[in-house]
């Protein structure tokens, strides 16, 4: 089966992203494909590099980078949600003059576009998140 | 998404500035409404108080973005879904909430209503008869 996954909220404060991303694991280790996981709301902040959780907890935004990496999966961050919170890649620093970039590897900034088209070229799309 | 039309609802559950999942919610249906999908919107809960009439911001310094609803109709959205009742559980009527309208196009541009009064049970068929749910 085909999926798109929404993630709506940030890390470690709430449980959606550490269950969006089991959920994505246990997909592709059955044989399901991903079109795309989309962050949205404060789940945009699940795709800044910057977090330093203490040693002996897990590390949710790198989680995400390796298992984009490992299974090449389309890490989408929504722009307009990324704007408000302050995350930034190099495109969106200097379209607004920023000083600095924060996205993790694995993870691109696009409109919300791309998650309307995820949903719609999808089978199912899998919502985390209140 | 070569001619593929999907029927899409986006559910709307939350008040309108306590979280900003309404206002979040309500950029994702002006985007997507660029993709000639099959468009529809719920209200329930207390979603139902985004569309009250008479927002007054100012006190609180956010952004009142109600005026925005009221151009849902010139983005071909005319399928809007308010829950009977969450608005009795709240002591709402319809007369409550923005007069919702959309423009026919083919009856020589005659106003029609967007919004329709549903029962919990009605809505429910409604929700089940889509085939992509946004909930928001």
């Amino acid at each position: 089966m085909k999926l798109t996954i929404q993630v709506n909220e940030g890390p470690y404060q709430h449980q959606a992203s550490d269950s969006a991303y089991n959920f994505a694991k246990a997909a592709l280790d059955k044989g399901h494909e991903i079109f795309r996981i989309f962050f949205y709301h404060d789940g945009v902040n699940n795709g800044t590099r910057l977090t330093t959780p203490p040693q002996d907890d897990r590390n949710v935004v790198n989680r995400w980078s390796e298992l984009s990496k490992e299974h090449d999966l389309d890490l989408v961050i929504c722009v307009a949600a990324a704007q408000r919170r302050g995350i930034v890649d190099d495109g969106e620093a200097e379209r607004n003059g920023k000083d600095a970039t924060n996205i993790a590897d694995g993870f691109r900034i696009s409109g919300l576009g791309q998650l309307i088209e995820g949903a719609v070229e999808s089978d199912r799309l899998v919502v985390f998140g209140d | 998404m070569a001619g593929e039309i999907k029927k899409l609802m986006y559910v709307n559950r939350r008040a309108p500035y306590g979280t900003i999942y309404a206002w979040e919610s309500l950029e994702v249906v002006l985007i997507g409404a660029a993709f000639d999908q099959d468009v529809s919107l719920a209200f329930m809960d207390d979603g139902v108080y985004q569309l009250m009439k008479g927002q007054d911001t100012e006190a609180s310094g956010m952004k009142n973005f109600s005026a925005t609803y009221g151009a849902l109709g010139d983005y071909e959205i005319t399928k809007i879904f308010i829950e009977k009742e969450s608005l009795d559980e709240r002591g709402l009527t319809l007369e409550d909430l923005q007069h919702l309208v959309w423009e026919d196009e083919d009856d020589d541009w005659a106003e029609r209503d967007s919004i329709q009064l549903v029962s919990r049970t009605e809505l429910a068929d409604v929700m089940s008869g889509q085939d992509i749910m946004f909930n928001f």
